[in-house]
C-alpha cells in the first residue's frame, strides 16, 4: 500500500491549470524523485503534499488521511510523520543550528533536556555538522544549510523524508555529499523520501522511482531504466536536454521592426 | 467613466479585503493568544512574549522619554506664552498634566512603537514568509498564529500601556521643570497641584486608548508582514506600509476614543 496517494489533483492560480488530475503513488521505504523543468508543476505539487495549499479537486492522502479534507488536528497528527527540507533550507534565523534542530523536539515532546541535546547531536552528526550546533544559519555556507535543513527534518524520526531541490545552487561536490547523505538516510533508517529536483544527474543516482512532470501532467513513472528507455518526446528531450523553444531569429527580427516603426510613428 | 468605475470598484474590493483579513487574524490570534500567557499557556510562548516585551518596551523607554520631556516643554510654553497674557499660568499645570495622561502619553508612545516595533514586526515576518519560515513553521505541526503572533501581540498589550504611563511622567516631570525656572514653583507643590488635577477616569482613558493603539500596531504590522509575496523589495514596501497604516488607525482610534470620552465625560 502507498503512503503517499494523489488523487486526480488540480490546482488552479487564478484560473490558470497548474496541476492537471495528476495521480501519483509514492510507496513506502522507496526514494521516489519528482522531475520536472521549471515551471512543470514540481513545487506546487510538493506544497499540496505538505498541506501547504488546497487544491481546485482531487485528493491527497497521506497514511491513509486524506489531507485536503481533514481537521487541522489531524493534518498537524500527519505533518509530525513528515520531515521537510525547504529548498531555500528555510531554518529560522533568530535560532542558533542545535536550537533549529531541537525546536520541534522541545515543543512535540517532553523528553528531558538532556536526551533533546543528545539527538540534536546525532541528528547534526548525520549530516556531518556536529561541530557547527552553536552557529546561527546566516554563518553557515549553502551547502551546510542544505545539510542543516535535513538535520531539523529528521529530528522527529520522521517516516516520510520531503527534499525540495536539495542540490540546487550547489557546486557539484557539495550536491554529491547531498545525494551520498539522502542515500546513507534510506539504507539506514529505511526512511520514506520523495525529492524534488530538476537535477539528472542527482535524480538517477538517488532515485528508487522517478515521476517525471511536465505542465502540470506526470508523462511518465517508473524506475531508473523505465524513465531512461521511455521514448515519449518531452521526455527525451528533457533526458537528451534538447532546447525546447529556441529564439526565432526571423520572427525576432520582425518584431523589432514592427517596434521601432512604431516607436517613429509617434510625434 | 467605466475606467472610474472599475478603478473604485477594485480600490473598495481591495480595503473590504484588508478589513477582512484584518478581522480574520484578531480572531486567530486572540484564541492563540492563550498559549502566550504564563502559567496556563505554553512556556516558550510566554518566554518569547517577554523577550518581545523587552524589545517593544525596555528598549523603547530611553525615546519615549527623550520625547515626552521634549514634548512636555512645548506643550508647557506654547500654554504659558497664551495662558500668561490672561494671568492665568498656574492653567499650564493643568494643560500638562490632563494634556499628557488623556492623550500625549498614549499617543506619543503609539506613535514611536508603531515607527520601531510596527515596522520590525512586518519586517521579521514578511522575511519568515520569503525565507519560507512561515511554512516550515507549519510542516512541523506548528500554527503561525500562536508561534510568531501571539507573543507580539500579548507584549504589545503589557508594553504599550506601561510605556504610556513612563511617556505621561516624563511629560508631566518636564511641564514641572519648566514651571520651576519660570515661576520657581517647588516641584513636589508641582506634582501636588498635578494629582488634583488628574481624575481616575483620565487614567483609565489613558489605558482604554493605549490597549487600542498596542492592538492597532501589533494586529498592522503582523498582517503587513503576512501580506508579503515576493522577494525582499515586497518586505521594504510592508515595513513602510506598517508603520504608515498603524499611524493613521492610531490617530484614527484616538479622535475617536477622545470623542467618545468627551461626549461621556459631559453626560
Amino acid at each position: 500500500m502507498s503512503i503517499i496517494s494523489v488523487r486526480d489533483l488540480a490546482v488552479e492560480y487564478d484560473g490558470r491549470r497548474v496541476l492537471d488530475g495528476l495521480n501519483l503513488d509514492i510507496e513506502p521505504g522507496q526514494i521516489t524523485v519528482l522531475l520536472g523543468g521549471s515551471g512543470s508543476g514540481k513545487s506546487t505539487l510538493l506544497r499540496q503534499i505538505l498541506g501547504l495549499e488546497h487544491p481546485k479537486s482531487g485528493s491527497v492522502s497521506i497514511k491513509g488521511t486524506d489531507i485536503t479534507r481533514c481537521s487541522q488536528a489531524d493534518l498537524n497528527k500527519v505533518r509530525r510523520s513528515l520531515g521537510v527540507a525547504f529548498q531555500s533550507a528555510a531554518l529560522f534565523n533568530s535560532l542558533s543550528l542545535e536550537d533549529n534542530v531541537a525546536l520541534t523536539l522541545r515543543e512535540h515532546t517532553a523528553l528531558a533536556p538532556s536526551i533533546i541535546d543528545l539527538i540534536v547531536w546525532m541528528k547534526l552528526a548525520v549530516v556531518g555538522l556536529a561541530d557547527f550546533g552553536k552557529l546561527h544559519p546566516q554563518e553557515l555556507s549553502g551547502g551546510m544549510k542544505k545539510r542543516a535543513a535535513v538535520a531539523r527534518a529528521l529530528a522527529m524520526d520522521p517516516e516520510i523524508l520531503v527534499l525540495d531541490e536539495p542540490s540546487a545552487g550547489l557546486d557539484p561536490i557539495v550536491a554529491a555529499e547531498l545525494d551520498e547523505l539522502i542515500l546513507f538516510l534510506k539504507g539506514t533508517f529505511q526512511i520514506t523520501a520523495l525529492v524534488v529536483t530538476h537535477e539528472l544527474d542527482s535524480a538517477f543516482r538517488i532515485a528508487d522511482r522517478i515521476a517525471m512532470l511536465f505542465d502540470g501532467r506526470l508523462l511518465a513513472v517508473g524506475t531508473k531504466d523505465e524513465i531512461r528507455a521511455n521514448q515519449h518526446p518531452r521526455v527525451r528531450q528533457f533526458l537528451d536536454r534538447v532546447p525546447g523553444s529556441p529564439v526565432h531569429m526571423p520572427a525576432l527580427a520582425s518584431y523589432l521592426e514592427r517596434y521601432v516603426q512604431s516607436k517613429e510613428a509617434k510625434p | 467613466m467605466a475606467n472610474l468605475l472599475e478603478i473604485a470598484g477594485r480600490e473598495t474590493l481591495s480595503q473590504l479585503d484588508y478589513v477582512g483579513s484584518l478581522n480574520i487574524q484578531l480572531w486567530a490570534t486572540l484564541r492563540g493568544m492563550r498559549a502566550a500567557l504564563p502559567l496556563v499557556g505554553n512556556r516558550h510562548r510566554w518566554r518569547a512574549a517577554v523577550h518581545q516585551m523587552l524589545e517593544i518596551g525596555v528598549d523603547a523607554l530611553p525615546m519615549v522619554a527623550l520625547m515626552a520631556v521634549c514634548s512636555g516643554f512645548i506643550l508647557a510654553m506654547q500654554g504659558a506664552s497664551e495662558l500668561r497674557r490672561f494671568g492665568a499660568l498656574h492653567y499650564v499645570i493643568d494643560l500638562v498634566a490632563v494634556g499628557f495622561t488623556r492623550e500625549l502619553g498614549p499617543l506619543l508612545t503609539a506613535i514611536a512603537v508603531s515607527g520601531r516595533s510596527g515596522s520590525a514586526f512586518a519586517a521579521e515576518i514578511g522575511t519568515m514568509k520569503v525565507t519560507e519560515e512561515i511554512d516550515a513553521l507549519k510542516v512541523m505541526a506548528f500554527e503561525p498564529v500562536e508561534f510568531v503572533l501571539a507573543p507580539k501581540y500579548l507584549a504589545a498589550l503589557v508594553a504599550v500601556p506601561c510605556l504610556s504611563i513612563v511617556a505621561a511622567f516624563f511629560g508631566i516631570l518636564a511641564g514641572g521643570l519648566f514651571m520651576f525656572f519660570s515661576t520657581h514653583l517647588g516641584l513636589l507643590l508641582y506634582l501636588r497641584y498635578v494629582l488634583t488635577s488628574i481624575e481616575l477616569r483620565d487614567v483609565v482613558a489613558a489605558m482604554i486608548k493605549s490597549l487600542a493603539f498596542a492592538t492597532i500596531i501589533a494586529h498592522v504590522g503582523c498582517l503587513e508582514g503576512l501580506r508579503v509575496r515576493g522577494g525582499p523589495d515586497a518586505v521594504g514596501r510592508s515595513t513602510t506600509s506598517a508603520v504608515v497604516r498603524s499611524t493613521f488607525l492610531v490617530i484614527v482610534a484616538d479622535a475617536i476614543f477622545t470623542t467618545i470620552f468627551y461626549f461621556v465625560g459631559k453626560a
